[in-house]
């Protein structure tokens, strides 16, 4: 009984892997590209990102999992009713019937990214000025500053965050149980409902500090690889 | 025939009017000192120079070739504006070194970036410039392994290595230690008696007045005042000169 239990656990944790690998993906870009609206001269686009970050920073992520989660439905209902379609109603119906893991990654996405994204401008605005100018009077161009000059230092810069930030989206992970995605959570919760099994539930513990821990080491692996200089 | 030819540089920050219209010239091989009170212009001058300002007015040529001219800043491409900053090199008061850089990496940096010349030839050319800013023993360490005297001396060899005509330098020793301002200054020493032509924005009057065939006295974004260190520290003309003089010699 144990090891079976100790093999589906794992079977379903490999959904919470999914999750956190797909929102990596997808938030790290994604962050990057907030990141520079949000510090661009624009004014009205900085505005509005920073709105945007606002947004999704300030309330719970489960509530954004939540209105991802029925809003796309919401939505075509309504549009049907009052026999409105165009591609976006589409969109909507097609997120409606996608799988809840699609709908989570979505969400985990976009509000990591918003995180990440204050993070890259930290790590960017970081850099002294002084770089950039000692490259350019040295008549090195924008692209090769940006790669051999300021690229590693912003690296550096945010590998200490970025470490925090990960760590705690693998237990936010577990968030996805409320729009149905069965992670290794919801899959523990059936052993209570079905089996009156408690322990499965507590022992997931165990395959979030098995993972954060290798997280942990790989991150104090890279900031001993940076340690040889100091920014 | 002067190397340098500034004409009637202005430059506005805003409202603020920085630079009023500076001109002077510089021949091959001589020292040029700026002096004059914080918020004078100095540095904006050479940040001009150095093309990380632009200009609003005014004409820079060196050897002859108009670099910049403010009646035609909008055809200035940022490509011409990096060939026009390999005529000078810059020594920054903070040194901004690269820190994941060691010494030699430092100075090879841009050189093997712009490829000018085989990797090997670039390193002997930054061996020998590091030796000749007395580091050759820290070859390899990073700059958070240096003083801030050893770090401005390293920044002196990476200008160097892109061999300019004319080397500037901004308060290189404003923020060193005092006890080590000293080997800063004798490098710089030793490059004027090698023949370097430069530009030195400095506090040290002291310095100034030994190394420098000429001394700019900046005030209020003009040329108050320009002559041979004599002249200027001797038997200086303008009153706003003389105050700043003595205020100057007052801390010592």
């Amino acid at each position: 009984m144990f090891w079976e239990v100790v093999i589906n656990l794992f079977e379903n944790f490999l959904v919470t892997l999914e999750l956190f690998a797909l929102t990596l993906l997808f938030a790290l870009p994604l962050g990057l590209i907030i990141s520079f609206g949000s510090m661009s001269r624009f004014k009205p686009l900085s505005f509005l990102v920073k709105v945007f970050v606002w947004v999704i920073r300030g309330t719970p992520l489960m509530l954004q999992l939540i209105l991802f989660y029925f809003g796309p439905g919401l939505l075509v209902t309504v549009a049907e009713q009052a026999n409105y379609n165009n591609f976006f109603i589409d969109f909507m119906r097609d997120l409606n019937m996608a799988d809840p893991l699609v709908t989570a990654v979505i969400a985990f996405s976009i509000n990591y990214a918003c995180y990440f994204s204050e993070i890259f401008r930290g790590g960017i605005q970081g850099v002294p000025k002084g770089q950039q100018e000692a490259g350019e009077v040295l008549g090195l161009t924008k692209t090769q500053i940006f790669f051999k000059v300021t690229l590693l230092q912003m690296i550096k810069r945010i590998v200490p965050p970025m470490s925090n930030e990960i760590i705690t989206l693998v237990k936010d992970t577990s968030l996805a149980r409320t729009i149905t995605v069965y992670e290794i959570i919801w899959s523990a919760q059936d052993y209570i409902r079905n089996d009156g099994l408690l322990w499965p539930l507590f022992f997931t513990g165990v395959y979030f500090l098995a993972f954060s821990g290798i997280l942990t080491l790989l991150f104090n692996y890279i900031e001993k690889k940076l340690s040889y200089f100091k920014v | 025939m002067p190397l340098l030819e500034v004409k009637n540089i202005k430059k506005n920050f805003g409202k603020t009017e920085v630079l009023k219209g500076i001109s002077f010239s510089l021949s091959e091989g001589e020292v040029i000192s700026i002096i004059g009170s914080s918020g004078s212009g100095k540095t904006t001058l050479l940040r001009c120079l150095n093309f990380l300002e632009t200009p609003d007015k005014g004409t820079i040529s060196v050897n002859d070739e108009v670099l910049f001219d403010g009646e035609n800043i909008k055809n200035l491409k940022e490509n011409k504006i990096r060939e026009n900053r390999l005529h000078f090199g810059l020594v920054f008061q903070s040194f901004n070194l690269f820190p994941q850089y060691n010494v030699l990496d430092n100075v090879t940096l841009a050189p093997k970036l712009l490829k000018k010349g085989t990797n090997e030839e670039i390193e002997n050319n930054a061996r020998a410039l590091i030796e000749k800013v007395g580091l050759l023993e820290k070859i390899d360490s990073y700059p958070c392994q240096l003083s801030g005297g050893q770090q401005q001396r390293v920044a002196i060899a990476r200008a160097l290595a892109m061999n300019p005509d004319i080397l500037c330098f901004d308060e290189p020793t404003s923020a060193l230690d005092p006890e080590l301002t000293g080997e800063v200054l004798r490098v710089i020493k030793g490059l004027k008696e090698s023949g370097s032509t430069m530009i030195v924005v400095t506090h040290e009057m002291e310095f100034a007045k030994n190394v420098s065939d000429k001394i700019i006295f900046m005030a209020d974004g003009v040329i108050e005042e320009m002559g041979t260190p004599e002249q200027i520290f001797e038997n200086p003309q303008s009153e706003k000169t003389r105050h700043f003089l003595q205020n100057s010699l007052e801390k010592l």
